[in-house]
């Protein structure tokens, strides 16, 4: 899309992160905290983490000990207010974020480790075995997975958070297999695969040596929005009553808010902040996400203003595949220009 | 003809794969399964409900479980899903017969709605991108961050209330009977306004991420740069060669995103108390009554796979090279 004619500029978005397109590694990394988005996200959810390791030791009560404190609203000594029978909700909310954290996290390890296995390899090999194992990620792709979950669930009823997290986790790796067998049966006809090919290296070395590096953000990406679908649906069984209530998390605190009527009488306290960490937590996991899609296809980053002027004072605006043309020398062309743009090409070759 | 025989033949086999799913799990657990749920209700099962239970399961006949999975087969076929252990002698498919249509209207139409206004919208977003367009999609990631129940429980507390218009529980105005006059589909329409809001609210954001990007990835095709070298209008280029190429992803992906918000259907209309399936679950789970609850994702299921069919041949429809012989 770059012709530069003789005596003409070409002007693309300005691009605040292309300038950086040494692609050594750990360049890469920083790019990637560079992104206000990323950051943002990883803020967040280091305090969830944070909280979800210490959130039962500094819980200024026992989340479960009633008290004469009934119903009351936020105040100094309940910060979220109380329950029906004394308990103590920011104690709740405190202690109900390790379920949470553990339950997502380890969904996400187990459904990104099965959608590794069943996408690359059915990428790789191809033909009748890929095919069928394709054809495995797609049923469990289309069967609404919430009703399965909960008749497994349902099934065994003595399970405590980790039947919950390796149910939910079988049962959602689907769709990040699928983006990998479409990844993977890009990458295995590329040139440096079919030359490892040629040197002999047997097919695991190809595959965990040359394949599984490109597919690096593919596979983080996955992950993250697995631990997203993970939360919402522990929350969601929780809330309706599925799992056991014998632990803290922030479904549970809804779900005895939703049997008390807490919103009919009032009770705001008792269902804004569980339902605000679900929310945080999630728009946390969702802006990591973004930052990776973003550093894998630039083309995605939203460039600020795309709005400039043209020579005769005239505001245009400016977009991928639409390129105009500014004469040289009659309007303030920024230097750097062309410069700016070669570095947004080479990074996107860098990243495909 | 090859795709569409493709997908049927998929279609079959996941209808296949659910219905052995369904049989298989409760025989998974260990144990008697009619014994373990006696020990659960300590005591408080009827005789009925424990010989039921014993011929649902099939271990008054010792027939091995090969033998079990064929006549279950059977069973289905005849459409026979078992006896409700809630509501004893009531069949599970009338029990569903009953609630199924609120589902179905509920989920069709907020699912359409939030399909078109995402799409449309994304489409805007991404051909307008560095606009202020691009505001909105903050804006919808945090929304759709929210729990669907979640979101339900304010929007109950924030728009009902004593003289509102809107109801906060129900289906219809409990004085009428339903049938199809104008006083009840009024009131069927009044009360689905809000539950159908919310999920439209919560949905909406992912096909405007997916079509957002699209659009911005296609914009750049030399097709869309040939068009604007044409002279076509904006509207044009927008629509018909940028919109149309970039949906493709998004019609593929609607049976997908179906089964996400089937789930989430549930949850709303288990809320608001709307006399949907959802609703039927959450109490089933409640009273231990599982043949409902393996009846009702059944059906949730097969319904899901009919979708799914309808937005295949849309695609078939968009795209061309589906149709192609050979």
């Amino acid at each position: 899309m770059a012709v530069t004619a003789p005596g003409v500029d070409a002007v693309t978005p300005q691009d605040p992160v292309a300038g950086s397109a040494e692609a050594s590694p750990r360049r890469l990394r920083m790019r990637l905290l560079s992104n206000r988005k990323v950051a943002v996200g990883l803020v967040i959810l280091a305090v969830f983490l944070l909280i979800a390791i210490i959130g039962p030791l500094i819980a200024p009560y026992d989340p479960s000990r009633r008290s004469a404190d009934i119903l009351q609203g936020p105040s100094a000594k309940h910060w979220f207010g109380t329950t029906h029978i004394g308990q103590d909700i920011f104690s709740q909310v405190l202690d109900g974020t390790r379920s949470v954290m553990f339950v997502g996290f380890f969904a996400g390890v187990v459904a990104t480790i099965v959608a590794v296995l069943f996408g690359v390899t059915s990428g790789y090999l191809g033909g009748a075995g890929g095919e069928g194992l394709s054809a495995v990620s797609n049923v469990f792709l289309v069967i609404p997975a919430l009703p399965l979950i909960i008749i497994i669930t349902t099934a065994i009823p003595t399970g405590g958070d980790w039947v919950v997290a390796l149910v939910i986790g079988l049962t959602s790796w689907a769709w990040g297999a699928r983006v990998l067998r479409a990844q993977t049966l890009s990458l295995r006809r590329r040139d440096f695969v079919e030359a490892a090919r040629a040197t002999g290296e047997p097919v695991w070395r190809i595959v965990i040596f040359e394949i599984l590096p490109n597919l690096t953000a593919i596979i983080a990406s996955s992950f993250v929005g697995t631990v997203i679908y993970a939360v919402m649906t522990e929350v969601a069984l929780a809330f309706i009553g599925v799992q056991g209530l014998y632990e803290w998390n922030w479904g549970a605190i809804l779900y005895w808010a939703q049997s008390q009527e807490a919103l009919a009488i009032g009770a705001w306290w008792w269902f804004v902040p569980a339902g605000l960490a679900i929310a945080l937590l999630g728009t946390a996991l969702s802006l990591l996400n973004f930052g990776i899609d973003e550093l894998v296809n630039p083309r995605l980053r939203s460039s600020g203003s795309a709005a400039v002027r043209d020579y005769s004072g005239r505001r245009v605006r400016l977009r991928v595949g639409f390129t105009p043309v500014l004469a040289r020398g009659a309007g303030p062309v920024p230097a750097h220009a062309t410069e700016i743009q070669s570095a947004d090409i080479q990074v996107e070759d860098g990243a495909r | 003809m090859r795709y569409f025989a493709q997908r049927l033949v998929f279609y079959v086999f996941t209808a296949w794969a659910a219905v052995t799913i369904n049989f298989f799990v409760p025989r998974l657990t260990p144990g008697n399964p009619v014994d373990s749920l006696i020990a659960e209700y300590q005591g408080q099962i009827s005789t009925q409900a424990v010989h039921s239970l014993t011929v649902l399961f099939g271990l008054d006949k010792q027939q091995g479980i090969f033998q079990q999975y064929i006549s279950y087969l059977g069973q289905l076929a005849r459409g026979d899903l078992g006896i409700s252990f809630h509501s004893f002698p009531t069949p599970v498919s009338s029990v569903l017969a009953q609630s199924l249509p609120w589902t179905v209207c509920l989920v069709g139409v907020a699912t359409v709605l939030s399909f078109a206004i995402g799409t449309l919208l994304g489409v805007i977003v991404g051909w307008r991108r560095g606009s202020l367009a691009d505001m909105l999609m903050p804006i919808t990631t945090f929304f759709a961050s929210i729990p669907y129940f979640w979101l339900a429980l304010l929007a109950i507390a924030a728009f009902t209330g004593v003289g509102s218009f809107l109801p906060s529980a129900g289906g219809y105005d409990p004085g009428l009977v339903p049938g199809w006059n104008g006083a009840f589909v009024a009131s069927a329409l009044k009360h689905s306004l809000l539950p159908a809001a919310t999920i439209i609210v919560t949905s909406v954001a992912g096909w405007l991420m997916g079509m957002r990007n699209m659009v911005v990835t296609v914009s750049s095709e030399d097709y869309v740069t040939v068009a604007h070298a044409k002279g076509l209008s904006e509207r044009r280029v927008m629509l018909g060669y940028a919109a149309r190429n970039a949906m493709l992803p998004s019609v593929s992906g609607f049976g997908m995103a179906l089964g996400l918000v089937v789930g989430g259907t549930f949850l709303v209309e288990y809320v608001f108390s709307y006399p949907g399936v959802g609703l039927e679950l959450v109490s089933a789970i409640g009273q231990k009554d599982y043949p409902l609850m393996q009846g009702i994702f059944l059906v949730i299921t097969l319904s899901v796979l009919a979708a799914n069919f309808l937005a295949d041949l849309a695609y078939m429809a968009l795209d061309p090279r589906t149709r192609r012989e050979g």
